[in-house]
């Protein structure tokens, strides 16, 4: 089955390779550069899963995560962190706003499929 | 990592360090703007993550340390001073260095880089704490195994864990991919339905689980919700509780080692000597769902050692294939009648019969799934077949040819392998005539002298999927092209996808071969093939890259006797489609209809369906209704609809054959009888479609000639 991933991240080399990695596995994949822009594709379209960034300008991945849980489509989305492993605090707090889990970076293609497999199915 | 990745990475960092320099000028300017060092943070957060992940594991040191700095300046604990600016602009001109240029080459390049480094920590250190080890998900790996264990799981959903993104459901299903697994729900902190929030989650689950998998894969299977859900893992049998039936465990035993009930409670019960579970409920100790629960975990240990024990006595009778036969038709006839003792019950409103009938749809279903399965084969009986055909075949047509199967363990309805069989002869013999090359034609070609032939078989929903592929020339487009315009099939000058174009090859007398040879090139089978595969209520795909071979994906159901059908009415007539070709069913009233001009097309969510109008097609002629129903599916990959008066709902369906008399009839692939006696026909979508095609083209070729 296809599925819709929404990859935010201000990196755009984290972002080409997330949807490297998602559009080889058969994903369809949407780019968004930062928190703002991921907020402004949740526009009613179907989006099955959102990978996001934590650190981004404009609006932060707490920020995003908290937007995405009080838009009636996306409530029940599966929202996947990137952290890095200093950022425990953080990941508590995503996990607070909304966020099913979390990636720490860095990673391989590999771990992403496995935790894309795990939300998804 | 990929290369494209480190490029990418290279030229996100030269932007980054730019305006890395930029901020922290600014910064220098304005020591304590909270914007300025955000982005002076971002920034250098940016670089070492996406530096990690590329593989520039010095840039990620470095800058790790740089990072951690910010963070305490974020924080209002460190102030920015020219010293603190300097120093993080000698950093990224390290970093710089490390990425752009041949830095190994500067002798004293590492030690300023040591410096830097140590300066940062030395900033740093007095705000330290002791490092926390981070986790992340790892997938569990598979070297972890050892012995199967069993284990117990009680894992109890945070309320809200479904508005955390996270489906328990999909959790219960990894879990049940480790091993053998029996879950119980349970339900007792369901509130009544006015206390209800729907997006809660009120209901938990106890696990009983054997795999071999280790503690660490199940733990795995939790990692995002055990921070909030409450999951509880225990070791109940290490393994060797097979060998001593001596240690199965007795159900009070279970529920006080749970912590369901207390050790006095259980042993006043006990003293009363009634059946423990029913005493227990009886008392109001435990709800009967934790009863069950415990229940299910002896079962599980139970039938381990049953099995064990099983597998040291024969388990296997033979017992010959028409007794079988019968059997089904039997368990037919058996589906036809309970559907009308199902009818007669609702029509006459009888409770208690209602009651029967319900018990006897249950068990009537039950005994058709096990007496399908009796005739369940592996397909990899016929494999084996294949394997000699091969051989023989490739050493006449001195052709170097290996097969490799996948898949042999599939099993499939007995009656299905059996008609399989000359089909998959048919394909493997073209394979190795046409589509493997000699070998010195596949090493100029840049290929592996030997040929490969790939017979792979899968489940995927309730239909088996067999391919036959090869690593040959594949399919000679042009040929096929010209062949088709001269046997009049395709017109000349027209454009045609591969998809349009290589089913041609299933039209009867079609051949490109010049030669005919002893094994194929006659230009009769692939339609017979199709034939074949048509009869079985399968579907053939083939796709082929021409220099690198053929592939042909066969899509077959699981069983050919009974089939899940969507039952539907046109006029009076009742007919059936196959479930497994429907995809949903959508309303359209009759100005919808006619808005179209005759052109057959649904609008459903925006998008254009065609649609077969069986009203049409089998001129029904009485009372049009106001409402119709489009059943939309899949036929042979294309998205098409089938307009119906309406839609009665899913039907057992015992597929009967219609009978010499009917042969001619395409549209159909056979009856069934329904629960008020009366005769209801399957139809054959593929046909139908084709037949839709083939009139479309027609039509379309005289308002050319028009």
């Amino acid at each position: 089955m296809i599925r819709t991933i929404m990859t935010v991240d201000d990196s755009s080399s984290i972002r080409q390779m997330v949807n490297f990695t998602l559009s080889h596995a058969g994903h369809q994949v949407i780019e968004a550069v930062d928190g703002k822009d991921g907020a402004a594709k949740l526009d009613g379209r179907k989006i099955d899963m959102i990978i996001t960034d934590l650190h981004m300008p404009n609006m932060d991945g707490i920020r995003l995560i908290r937007e995405i849980r009080s838009h009636e489509h996306y409530r029940y989305v599966p929202i996947i962190m990137l952290t890095t492993e200093s950022q425990d605090e953080k990941k508590l707090e995503g996990k607070a706003a909304g966020a099913t889990g979390w990636i720490v970076k860095p990673f391989q293609p590999d771990q992403l499929l496995a935790v894309v497999k795990k939300v998804l199915r | 990592m990929n290369d494209l990745h480190r490029t990418a990475y290279l030229d996100e960092a030269a932007e980054l360090l730019v305006e890395l320099e930029q901020a922290l000028l600014q910064l220098e300017g304005d020591p304590t703007d909270q914007e300025y060092i955000g982005r002076v943070f971002r920034v250098l957060h940016t670089i070492k993550g996406s530096g990690a992940m590329f593989g520039f594991v010095r840039v990620a040191s470095l800058t790790h340390g740089v990072e951690t700095v910010y963070d305490l300046v974020r924080g209002g604990k460190i102030a920015v001073d020219k010293d603190l600016v300097d120093l993080t602009l000698a950093a990224r001109d390290c970093i710089r260095l490390m990425l752009f240029s041949d830095a190994e080459e500067d002798p004293h390049f590492e030690q300023r880089t040591a410096r830097i480094s140590a300066s940062f920590l030395q900033i740093a250190e007095p705000f330290q704490a002791a490092p926390v080890p981070g986790q992340g998900y790892v997938p569990a790996s598979q070297e972890m195994k050892g012995k199967a264990a069993t284990w117990r799981i009680r894992f109890k959903p945070a309320t809200n864990i479904l508005r955390q993104g996270s489906d328990p459901l999909l959790l219960l299903e990894e879990l049940r991919e480790l091993g053998e697994c029996r879950i119980v729900a349970q339900t007792c902190t369901i509130p009544p339905l006015d206390e209800l929030e729907p997006d809660d989650c009120h209901i938990f689950w106890d696990i009983i689980l054997t795999t071999d998998a280790g503690l660490d894969a199940i733990r795995d299977v939790f990692i995002f919700v055990d921070d909030t859900s409450d999951i509880r893992i225990d070791l109940i049998d290490e393994g060797d509780l097979a060998d001593n039936p001596e240690t199965r465990r007795k159900l009070g035993e279970i529920l006080l080692e749970r912590g369901d009930i207390s050790r006095e409670d259980l042993d006043r019960v006990l003293a009363e000597r009634k059946y423990i579970g029913q005493m227990l409920v009886a008392e109001g100790l435990v709800t009967p769902d934790k009863v069950l629960s415990a229940v299910e975990e002896i079962e599980h240990l139970r039938e381990k050692t049953r099995l064990h024990e099983a597998r040291e006595t024969t388990s296997s009778i033979r017992v010959p294939a028409e007794k079988l036969d019968r059997l089904v038709d039997l368990v037919g006839e058996l589906v036809t009648v309970q559907a009308r003792l199902t009818r007669t019950a609702v029509h006459h409103q009888i409770n208690d019969l209602l009651t029967i009938a319900e018990e006897v749809e249950r068990l009537t279903a039950e005994l058709r799934d096990t007496s399908l399965d009796i005739r369940m084969l592996p397909i990899g009986t016929t494999f084996s077949k294949f394997r000699r055909i091969i051989r023989d075949l490739s050493q006449e047509m001195g052709k170097d040819i290996r097969l490799v199967t996948e898949g042999a363990e599939t099993e499939l309805d007995k009656t299905l392998i059996e008609k399989l069989n000359d089909p998959l002869v048919h394909l493997i013999r073209n394979s190795i005539d046409h589509g493997i090359e000699p070998s010195a034609e596949r090493i100029a070609a840049g290929k592996p002298p030997r040929g490969t032939i790939t017979l792979a078989a899968s489940h995927s929903g309730d239909s088996v999927l067999v391919r036959i592929s090869d690593d040959g020339r594949g399919l000679d487009r042009d040929a096929i092209h010209a062949k088709g315009v001269a046997a009049g099939i395709i017109p000349p000058n027209a454009e045609f996808s591969d998809r349009q174009l290589f089913p041609l090859i299933f039209t009867p007398g079609f051949t490109t071969t010049s030669e005919i040879t002893d094994i194929s090139g006659r230009g009769v089978g692939m339609d017979v093939v199709k034939k074949t595969i048509d009869a079985m209520q399968g579907s053939i795909d083939l796709q082929s890259d021409k220099g690198k071979g053929t592939t042909i994906s066969i899509r077959l159901p699981l069983t050919l006797a009974i089939i899940e059908s969507l039952l539907v009415r046109i006029g009076e007539s009742h007919y059936v489609l196959p479930l497994n070709s429907v995809d949903e069913c959508v309303e359209i009233i009759n100005e919808e209809i006619a808005d179209c001009r005759g052109k057959h097309i649904a609008t459903v969510r925006g998008s254009q369906i065609p649609y077969v109008h069986l009203r049409e097609r089998f001129t029904i002629v009485d009372e049009l209704p106001e409402i119709h129903q489009v059943v939309i599916g899949r036929v042979n990959g294309m998205q098409v609809g089938f307009l119906v008066d309406d839609v009665i709902g899913e039907h057992q369906t015992v597929i009967k054959s219609l009978g010499k008399m009917y042969r001619q009839v395409s549209s159909f692939s056979g009856a069934t009888i329904l629960g008020d006696g009366t005769v209801a026909l399957i139809l054959n979508l593929e046909e139908l479609l084709a037949h839709e095609l083939r009139a479309g083209c027609e039509s379309s070729a005289a308002s050319i000639e028009s």
